[in-house]
């Protein structure tokens, strides 16, 4: 029995003690849930698998997660859609360059019985002063991700203080796009979504999209290689690989190939000014 | 640098007590145990003859008075053996309980199982050496018992009520084998509620009532002439209420 | 996972993603409690056989480190690993070694609690045996827990329950990473929020026959062990 003991011993610590597969040829990207939820990576990484022969892991978080994942260096890119919180993570010197990749855009989502009044209504703003003044029940993704940030600043514009301000009617959930969107769903309210995680969601119970096409509503996407002077064992060679092949020929069409029913979900914008 | 083991015997005990909350379980016990043959403790319930075996094998210590093993605090221990009335088996075979044995008393892996199965031979249990302990009958388990208690090669080997659950036929075959280690020159200290094996067993008796010591003699004195009338009422077969 | 498939003809078809998800679930919740058993055994058994000054509150806190919520676990395990962290060294956080170490962390307190227990209550049985027998601490240890396996059996079927079943700890340091780290449960709260529920579900669905199947084989192999130990 005492042998038998230590075989199962001995084997764990092989298992456990194996160093990393002779430097296997992988980075890790720190992404958001709304981007993994609309299967972007599913289609875009085998292609830059093929042609590289790089692994991408991608590890999906919230945006104020995914960049808290780099802050650490536990990723060696961070690929999110919140340029304000991007722009202070170049500040604080956690990032090397920040390079615009695509956009999609935001649509408003609620129930088929609107009862805030403003389905069609392409003013956002409108809608969100409209939804505070009917109570309609909305539900906030709440997790300092990208959408979350745009949803407050959509508030914003319609000169709401809503984290102060708001009534049973606004539920804060804390949670992913698409856990918001169940709630949403189960419950009847509006949600704020972006368009990729609603095309390809399937519990849409009563949900329709109320609002969409205001120029407010749309979401820009930014890479940034995680710097090396941080963080020394960043991958910085592969993971500028990526980066590179992103905003290329080849990986910008790879994005905008990308459709759900027909759909295209995100345009890639690398070449934009001031994106 | 390898100490020749301290022998137990004589034990000694001088006014010894053992003292459990508010019972007193033995009261100022003094008495030696010596060399020779069969010492068996009788007495009615509850008069501590299990305490004072435990007390001897060093399983419990005396609350007050002293006892000592040859002299000495008897802390080695390595030749005393005891037998309990229902003997644990380890889950795994005959062999394997005595090979256990063997090797808590010290033997070299190597040796352990042709050892083992000498020592199954001695207590008529060898043909049943792969037989996974917990299936042998009562008789048999009491036998392997007394197999594991040989293994440690005792000087002192102290048995607690050893045939109290067996048949006429198991009881037989074990009152056979203490015999022959008694024979073997190994001190026999004994309890037991049946005067019958007494009258088999024993050299000398030791006789308690409510944990006091009411009489010791060697046994053909005892059983004819005893000294104290709760013993002569004891042997009589009426009930000794102290 | 492809869309609007269901669990059913994922299984039947062999779909080879699912398989791996499967697989890797099994290699870390196994692993886990193997690992977690080769110091919760001896500890609880130590726990059982040994008196020494503050030995209740440490029984109590196992027994309550028993409820440990997993996502805890996940995150205090998540904050050694990471680069920041003091083991960020190792590099180990976001792979299936880190999964591992984790959820062993977290089945750690029931397979000591429950074999303390196991073994205290055989102690009793045991006791003047070996005792008499003078067998040292250590030897106890050894014997009454190969003497107990059966029951720890049932032990270590708890612990690995317990791992195969929960989601925060190897969401918070394994990421979820497709093709990676993606176990059967991080992959039901994917689907979940993918809004897939059917999928979600029939996974779940799958993920309760694997760990009966599981308790099946364990159970096979306690009976044929009694019945050749004879208890």
């Amino acid at each position: 029995m005492q042998t038998r003991r230590f075989v199962i011993a001995a084997a764990l610590i092989a298992c456990l003690g194996t160093p990393a597969l002779a430097q296997d040829k992988s980075i890790v990207v720190a992404s958001t849930t709304s981007t993994q939820d609309s299967g972007l990576f599913g289609h875009i990484l085998p292609l830059f698998k093929a042609k590289t022969g790089i692994d991408v892991k991608v590890i999906a978080q919230g945006t104020g997660q995914a960049l808290d994942t780099g802050r650490r260096g536990d990723a060696d890119v961070v690929f999110v859609h919140a340029k304000a919180a991007e722009e202070k993570f170049l500040a604080e010197g956690f990032g090397v360059k920040r390079f615009p990749v695509m956009y999609n855009d935001f649509v408003l989502v609620g129930p088929r019985s609107d009862p805030a009044g403003i389905k069609g209504t392409k003013d956002i703003v409108a809608a969100l002063t409209a939804i505070k003044t009917k109570q309609a029940p909305f539900i906030s993704r709440g997790d300092k991700s990208g959408t979350h940030q745009a949803e407050l600043a959509l508030w914003k514009v319609a000169n709401i203080e809503i984290e102060k301000d708001h009534g049973p009617w606004y539920k804060a959930i804390g949670q992913g796009m698409g856990a918001a969107l169940n709630t949403a769903s189960a419950s009847n309210a509006y949600v704020l979504t972006d368009r990729g995680t609603w095309i390809s969601f399937k519990n849409r119970g009563d949900l329709d999209i109320a609002v969409q096409g205001d120029q407010r509503l749309f979401n820009q996407y930014g890479v940034m290689l995680v710097n090396p002077a941080k963080h020394a064992h960043v991958k910085k060679e592969l993971g500028q690989a990526f980066i590179d092949w992103l905003v290329s020929g080849e990986g910008q069409k790879a994005i905008a190939d990308y459709k759900i029913e027909g759909q295209q979900l995100f345009f890639p914008n690398a070449n934009s000014p001031g994106a | 640098m390898m100490r020749a083991p301290q022998s137990d015997l004589p034990i000694a005990l001088d006014n010894v007590s053992v003292v459990a909350g508010d019972v007193t379980i033995l009261d100022r016990i003094s008495l030696t145990l010596g060399q020779g043959g069969p010492t068996v403790l009788v007495g009615p319930n509850g008069s501590g003859k299990s305490t004072l075996i435990r007390l001897g094998m060093g399983l419990v210590a005396p609350t007050s008075g002293h006892i000592t093993w040859g002299g000495g605090t008897g802390t080695d221990g390595k030749r005393r053996a005891m037998v309990f009335q229902r003997p644990v088996m380890l889950r795994r075979t005959a062999a394997g309980n005595v090979a256990y044995a063997l090797g808590a008393a010290g033997m070299a892996r190597t040796n352990r199982h042709a050892e083992a199965l000498d020592l199954l031979d001695q207590v008529g249990l060898a043909e049943l050496a792969q037989r996974p302990a917990r299936r042998l009958s009562g008789g048999e388990q009491q036998r392997l018992a007394l197999a594991r208690a040989l293994a440690r090669d005792p000087e002192l080997l102290f048995l607690d009520e050893p045939t109290a659950s067996l048949d006429p036929a198991a009881t037989k075959a074990v009152e056979d084998i203490v015999r022959a280690i008694a024979a073997s020159g190994v001190k026999i200290v004994m309890a037991t509620h049946d005067l019958g094996q007494a009258r088999r067993l024993a050299a000398d008796i030791v006789f308690l009532v409510r944990g006091r010591l009411r009489e010791q003699a060697p046994a053909e004195q005892f059983f004819t002439s005893p000294q104290t009338p709760e013993a002569a009422t004891f042997l009589r077969g009426d009930l000794v209420i102290a | 996972m492809p869309d609007g498939t269901s669990a059913l003809s994922l299984v039947l078809g062999g779909d080879p993603t699912l398989f791996a998800i499967v697989r890797l679930s099994l290699i870390v919740s196994l692993s886990a409690t193997l690992l977690a058993a080769l110091v919760g055994l001896p500890l609880g058994a130590a726990l059982a056989l040994t008196r020494f000054p503050g030995r209740t509150f440490l029984v109590v806190v196992v027994n309550a480190f028993m409820g440990l919520p997993p996502v805890v676990v996940g995150l205090a395990v998540y904050l050694l690993l990471s680069r920041s962290g003091p083991l960020g060294f190792l590099g180990i956080l976001f792979t299936p070694k880190a999964m591992i170490i984790a959820q062993a962390l977290l089945v750690l307190p029931i397979i000591a609690a429950l074999a303390r227990q196991t073994i205290e209550d055989l102690w009793l049985e045991y006791r003047d045996e070996l005792t008499a027998m003078r067998v040292p601490p250590a030897g106890r240890v050894a014997t009454l827990l190969w003497d107990a396996r059966f029951s720890l059996v049932t032990t270590l079927l708890a612990g690995f329950g317990r791992a195969a079943a929960e989601v925060g700890t190897v969401m918070i340091v394994g990421g979820n990473i497709d093709g990676f780290t993606r176990v059967m449960t991080t992959a039901i709260a994917l689907e979940t929020s993918k809004g897939d529920l059917p999928l979600a579900m029939g996974l779940g669905l799958v993920l309760i026959v694997v760990i009966i199947a599981i308790n099946a084989a364990a159970w096979g192999v306690r009976r044929v062990g009694e019945a050749r130990a004879g208890t």
